[in-house]
């Protein structure tokens, strides 16, 4: 938007044949003139117009496009065209049960009940005003994974989008916990959501001694509605749904409430018949997301970067193989490197044009390696299903430069 | 509901809470000694230590009555805790499916996109009620909250007891004639239960 459209470039330069007239100066030193044509001044020249104003609220170059990718009940975070650690709210993934509840603010109230000396309800003013913490940490769905099958044109996003990390703001569980008297006997509490599936699970309250949140904000500002505006429960390094988004209620007890979530859908089956339940850490993961599909890439230098973390602490190294897992190299970790969050990684390697397989493995601080999936199916059994699976991925680089998925065998 | 229902996660958690306790104390000496914690670069807890100049209570909030906790209060512990009076029949159930679920979840709720509820084999490969269900009292909780999906919270007390009778009658885990309320709902054993373990997985070297 010019300031006054009216005025064009061509009123400015007197509508000259020659748009315009520069002084050249030639390798002698020797001061010549240059006339250039309107062809050469762009028609979108930039510094031949005056931009916008100043705004209320800043907007994407329309050169960008990452987006998410959306499914009928998840939308996936596109990896592969971000930079850094922190994914923009509006492109951190999204998993719901039963769609986005609009919720007004003024309005809301957590209650916090059950095993309490005290039951309180909290308005989320009430919330801002207690201490309030900020931290960096990934969210990531147990479900976060594919890369079955055949096909090869599977990007970050596809194979591993339900992952995203935030600095997320509000008060300790911890500090909530004091108020109301959580009583010495209360060994879980429920969560629940205000959303169209009343979303419940159970949670140790070991874990809302330690490091559970009830966050409202998320990077500098109030939580996006599909991430659980005005405010959600946070548990870092932990399976994304059980922390529980829309938060209304927390119940203090003696007992898991064995809430639907918990036992027919976010558990997995693992060998001699056996269900794992209530298998809430994320295990650690790496993934590259530089070059992958559909990057095309050139012969010559190329640094492969990507993303590393883990539900367990710290991530400790990322090693980086470029001749498909034979040799290993130790990959820069980009600062900063925190607790339970994505870390970025670099290496810089110089591709000779010869096909070849690249992947990425991680080790996080308590010496846990990231597995292959033969490895996990090993440990678990072929039918373990689709939950906390951290397969190391690769990504082959054929002769014309055309990087694709290395997809997993596998029923 | 016998303390064994809940198998062996409080004594796991018991375990957890103990260490919990165990490092709580040691960051607590830590502290007292004015030491720093060990390892603490890039520890990434803001909170680490944070509670010290906390009052024991900052009296924000209000107290919660007896009344809005009732009304916001619907879950359903194994133990039958949080069950309604009321009660169900199959026949009655079988009615009500057929009018609100079928659309979803198939004609005798064999499939479709609500996914499978119903199985007669306990070896089929698909995840159902009657092959994975680990608690009857589960499928009253969550039908209560959240079904239909096009229209949750809509069904009486009645009429979820008749839909869960209907649903463990269809996985051949309940008589025809049986009636299902309180009392009779946290009795019926599911037979996927006995598989269920807790997370085994400690951190570490082991992959598992």
């Amino acid at each position: 938007m010019a300031l006054n459209p009216k005025i064009n470039r061509r009123t400015l330069l007197g509508g000259a044949a020659t748009a315009a007239v520069a002084i050249a100066h030639t390798s002698v030193a020797k001061a010549v003139q240059v006339g250039i044509s309107e062809k050469e001044l762009r028609a979108d020249d930039p510094t031949k117009a005056p931009g916008p104003l100043p705004g209320e609220r800043g907007t994407r170059s329309p050169f960008e496009k990452a987006v998410k990718k959306p499914s009928d009940i998840s939308s996936r975070t596109p990896l592969q065209d971000l930079y850094g650690i922190i994914t923009p709210s509006d492109l951190h993934f999204e998993r719901h049960h039963a769609g986005i509840p609009a919720l007004d603010p003024a309005k809301y109230e957590l209650v916090i009940h059950g095993m309490v000396d005290r039951p309180l309800v909290f308005t989320l003013a009430d919330l801002k005003r207690f201490p309030s913490v900020s931290r960096i940490c990934f969210l990531e769905c147990s479900g976060n994974y594919r890369g079955r099958g055949t096909n090869e044109k599977l990007s970050p996003q596809d194979i591993c989008g339900l992952t995203s990390q935030s600095e997320w703001t509000g008060v300790m569980l911890s500090t909530l916990f004091r108020e109301v008297g959580v009583q010495p006997k209360a060994s879980w509490f429920l969560a629940e959501g205000t959303d169209a599936a009343v979303m419940t699970r159970s949670v140790p309250v070991a874990k809302g001694w330690d490091d559970a949140m009830i966050v409202y904000a998320q990077n500098g500002e109030a939580l996006r509605p599909e991430q659980g505006y005005p405010a959600r429960l946070f548990l870092p390094g932990w399976e994304g749904n059980a922390s529980v988004k829309w938060l209304r209620r927390i119940e203090l007890s003696d007992q898991p409430f064995m809430t639907r979530e918990e036992t027919s859908k976010y558990t997995e089956p693992i060998k001699d018949g056996k269900i794992r339940q209530f298998s809430f850490t994320i295990d650690a993961r790496s993934i590259i997301t530089y070059p992958t599909y559909p990057a095309q890439v050139q012969k010559g230098w190329i640094e492969i970067r990507g993303l590393a973390w883990s539900g367990r602490g710290r991530v400790t190294k990322v090693e980086v193989s470029t001749d498909n897992g034979k040799s290993w190299q130790t990959a820069r970790l980009q600062d900063p490197v925190l607790d339970k969050a994505h870390t970025q990684f670099r290496h810089l390697w110089p591709w000779d044009g010869r096909e070849t397989v690249i992947m990425s493995r991680v080790t996080d601080q308590t010496g846990y390696v990231q597995p292959t999936l033969a490895e996990l199916l090993a440990a678990r059994g072929e039918d373990t299903g689709g939950y906390h699976l951290n397969p190391i991925a690769a990504w082959r680089i054929r002769p014309d430069g055309q990087v694709l998925f290395r997809p997993e065998n596998w029923k | 509901m016998s303390e064994k229902t809940t198998f062996s996660i409080q004594q796991s958690l018991g375990l957890g809470l103990a260490g919990f306790l165990l490092l709580y104390t040691l960051q607590a000496c830590y502290r007292a000694n004015g030491g720093d914690l060990p390892d603490r670069s890039h520890t990434n807890r803001s909170q680490a230590g944070d509670t010290l100049g906390h009052p024991s209570r900052f009296g924000f909030g209000r107290p919660a009555t007896a009344r809005e906790i009732a009304v916001l209060d619907i879950d359903v512990r194994p133990d039958g805790l949080g069950l309604p009076s009321g009660s169900g029949t199959v026949p009655a159930g079988k009615g009500l499916f057929s009018a609100r679920c079928a659309a979803c979840h198939g004609v005798d709720g064999t499939g479709g996109t609500g996914g499978r509820l119903v199985v007669t084999a306990f070896t089929a490969k698909e995840k159902a009620i009657g092959n994975y269900w680990p608690y009857a009292t589960t499928l009253f909780d969550y039908i209560r909250r959240a079904m239909p999906y096009n229209a949750p919270g809509s069904l009486t007390s009645d009429e979820v007891y008749s839909l869960t009778a209907y649903l463990l009658h269809a996985n051949r885990l309940l008589d025809s004639t049986a009636v299902l309320n309180a009392r009779s709902l946290p009795k019926v054993v599911m037979p996927a239960r006995k598989f269920f373990v807790p997370d085994d997985r400690r951190g570490g070297p082991e992959v598992r």
